[in-house]
């Protein structure tokens, strides 16, 4: 069990002990809903969600900054929990792992501050059973611990073959060490949201609730999918539907193939909005790219050989003798 | 199958279990297992669950089957559907087969059954009448020492980089091997992670980033004597003895043209396994001890010594068996030459005619 200073909840929020800090420092969660003295939290709590949601990352308000980084994320789960908005928790999940990301990277990869680097490796034993150690130049994980996260990458360098593997342990650097546990810590950070009971729909929370809920709709999206797409494509629209990441290359096979079927960024875009690092004004710009390609002609859907390379082929039956995507049913009929 | 043979190999099979149930490894966590079998002449048998070694013992002297398998995972209720069943992990097991190594020999004991005028002729490809052949292969000791090479170089990969405990190779049987990696911070990989370990082992997808070249070059080019996939490419592709041309050479000859090096590698140090088996982890694979109703041989344990599959699993008995057979190729088995035949009614020992039957050349003297 690893003992966290008032520093380390401010930077990791989502553990257990910061529950604890709430009560330690005398407040219940009814207070920060009635109390107007700290109706400042419950401001920033929303504020917190809001920056998420659009992609960012929390950065606390100067002043008070370590009780308003703690009690802010306290109350942001809460209204999450009573939002009961799947969207926004797995935004707000995210944008928490990737800040804890950056705060866990500086702790793991700190030279001088041996405590530093001992209470991120404590942190990631007891969030993920996993063993980390220091070596003279970087870190290692255990092999099989490595493979059940970098697995679910898709850029060649996280491929086990292109790392340096000794003796059952994968050499990372720290930075790269906790951009594997982004989505654990996410995972983590949205099981303990919407594990957690259900508050009562009390206790001066009602006007945030309900601006949690408005922005939530934002981010409904009716997608209409054809039969006709091919498991590649059909797989894609599945992961940006579900919130999670899909990898660069990913994004461009989907882009170009739908544009290739006569669809433009009004249709193209919305497919995006669940993704984690959405950003409408990113994604119509890559979109107008992508159409205007090279030389005015847009870019065309990468073939199955280059999607198979790039772990994106999820091919069927239905798949054979093919050698690009466009070619899928054709002729069927 | 005409239903004499299917009755030949099944009493065959059954003396082989009752003389020799011992030989039938039964599972760790045999409780948590899914069985299959596959009874003569008819389909396979699944989600079966066997509570001790006991009734697996029971199961296999009753049914006499054909094939007999059990699953790599361990569930919550193995006799449940597949969605219902609770994984709880899965044994790491390699597949190795003797057909995915595109070796030299393969053409020459290859032969096939034409579906149409029934004539059976050596080599593969459709009959002289035009008629589609079925096809089967009565692999030699060169394909067996090759598949155990590729077994050998996924071992090293597994103790050196891995540090994947104990090992156990098994001959399944056939044509290939199976190891089984029971080390168990592997079990819990899901089909995804196992794709990406499979490609480790057979050095596949290797950028040239693995072997310390940048965008722009070298930047931290691989040592020999390096643990891992390193070590390998600078014995490979820069040897001490000449590292600094090679090096040189390499950065000259620009990217494109190195990764085509690192993709040549693949075949010449990478195990070759069977991907598609080894990353499934809901999948049953032939018991330990049990015989294969493709050649009738069994999958028998192979220690790292001399091991010659097509006399240690060749485990039926040598009664004489009175069979007609038209194979066309000679085989050995137990250090005896049989074959080829032309229609003759021989007289061969048990496992011989077992063999020949199991691969459709050859049926029992009614």
């Amino acid at each position: 069990m690893i003992r966290l200073g008032r520093d380390e909840l401010a930077k990791y929020p989502f553990l257990p002990d910061a529950g604890k800090y709430l009560a330690d420092q005398g407040f219940t969660l009814e207070d920060l809903g009635t109390d107007p003295d700290l109706a400042g939290f419950l401001e920033e709590a929303v504020r917190r969600i809001e920056v998420a949601a659009d992609g960012g990352i929390y950065g606390p308000p100067e002043g008070n900054p370590l009780d308003a980084a703690v009690f802010s994320f306290l109350l942001a789960a809460v209204l999450l929990r009573m939002a009961g908005a799947a969207t926004l928790v797995r935004r707000f999940s995210l944008a928490e792992a990737r800040r804890a990301e950056r705060h866990l990277g500086r702790d793991l990869g700190s030279m001088q501050d041996g405590e530093r680097k001992r209470l991120a490796v404590g942190i990631i034993g007891e969030l993920f059973s996993m063993q980390v150690e220091h070596t003279g130049d970087g870190i290692a994980i255990r092999a099989p611990d490595y493979l059940a996260r970098a697995s679910r990458f898709h850029e060649s360098e996280w491929k086990l073959v292109n790392r340096r593997v000794d003796s059952g342990r994968v050499l990372l650097s720290a930075r790269e060490t906790v951009r594997l546990l982004r989505a654990g810590i996410a995972e983590y950070i949205s099981g303990r949201i919407t594990s957690a009971p259900a508050p009562p729909r009390a206790g001066g929370f009602e006007d945030a609730v309900a601006r949690l809920e408005k922005l939530a709709a934002r981010f409904h999206v009716p997608t209409a999918q054809s039969g006709e797409y091919p498991p590649c494509i059909k797989h894609a629209i599945k992961v940006l539907e579900k919130g999670e990441n899909l990898p660069h290359s990913g994004r461009f096979m989907l882009a170009t193939y739908l544009i290739g079927r006569g669809q433009g960024a009004e249709q193209i875009a919305p497919l995006f909005c669940n993704a984690p690092d959405y950003n409408e004004r990113v994604t119509r710009y890559q979109l107008g790219q992508i159409m205007r390609g090279r030389d005015g002609t847009p870019y065309s859907c990468p073939s199955c050989e280059k999607i198979k390379r790039d772990s994106l082929c999820f091919a069927t039956r239905e798949c054979d003798g093919i050698r690009h995507p466009a070619q899928f049913g054709a002729g069927r009929a | 199958m005409s239903p004499q043979d299917a009755a030949f190999l099944e009493a065959a099979f059954r003396k082989y279990y009752f003389e020799r149930i011992e030989s039938v490894e039964a599972p760790a966590q045999i409780e948590g297992r899914e069985f299959g079998y596959a009874p003569f002449g008819s389909g396979m048998v699944r989600h079966l669950s066997v509570r001790s070694a006991g009734q697996l013992s029971a199961m296999l002297l009753e049914n006499a089957p054909a094939d007999v398998y059990c699953s790599n995972a361990v569930y919550d209720f193995p006799e449940a559907q597949m969605s219902h069943k609770g994984w709880k992990g899965a044994e790491l097991i390699f597949d190795v087969d003797a057909k995915d190594l595109d070796l030299a020999c393969r053409p020459d004991h290859a032969c096939s059954r034409c579906g149409s005028c029934g004539a059976a002729f050596a080599g593969a490809g459709p009959c002289a009448c035009g008629g589609a052949a079925a096809r089967a292969s009565f692999p030699c000791r060169d394909c067996a020492d090759a598949a155990r090479k590729e077994v050998g170089k996924l071992l090293g990969i597994l103790r050196d980089d891995l540090d994947v405990g104990e090992a156990s190779v098994y001959f399944s049987g056939n044509e290939g091997f199976h190891v089984h990696a029971g080390d168990p911070a592997y079990a819990q990989l899901d089909s995804r992670a196992r794709a990406e370990l499979c490609d480790y082992v057979s050095f596949r997808g290797a950028t040239p980033e693995s072997a310390g070249f940048g965008r722009d070059g070298p930047v931290d080019v691989a040592e020999q004597g390096e643990p891992g996939w390193r070590g390998r490419i600078a014995s490979a592709l820069f040897p001490r003895s000449r590292r600094r041309e090679a090096i040189k050479e390499a950065a000259s000859a620009g990217r494109a043209e190195l990764q085509k090096k690192l993709d040549g590698l693949s075949a010449q140090l990478g195990a070759v396994i069977d991907h598609r088996v080894t990353m499934d982890v809901h999948r049953i694979f032939r018991l330990p001890g049990t015989l294969n109703s493709k050649s009738g041989m069994a999958k028998v344990p192979c220690g790292p010594g001399r091991f010659n599959p097509y006399s240690e699993a060749c485990l039926l008995d040598d009664e004489p068996v009175e069979v007609r057979s038209d194979c066309p190729l000679r085989f050995r088995l137990k250090g005896r030459s049989f074959g080829p035949y032309q229609g003759d009614l021989v007289t061969v020992p048990r496992y011989a005619a077992a063999y020949m039957v199991c691969k459709g050349f050859a049926t029992v003297r009614h």
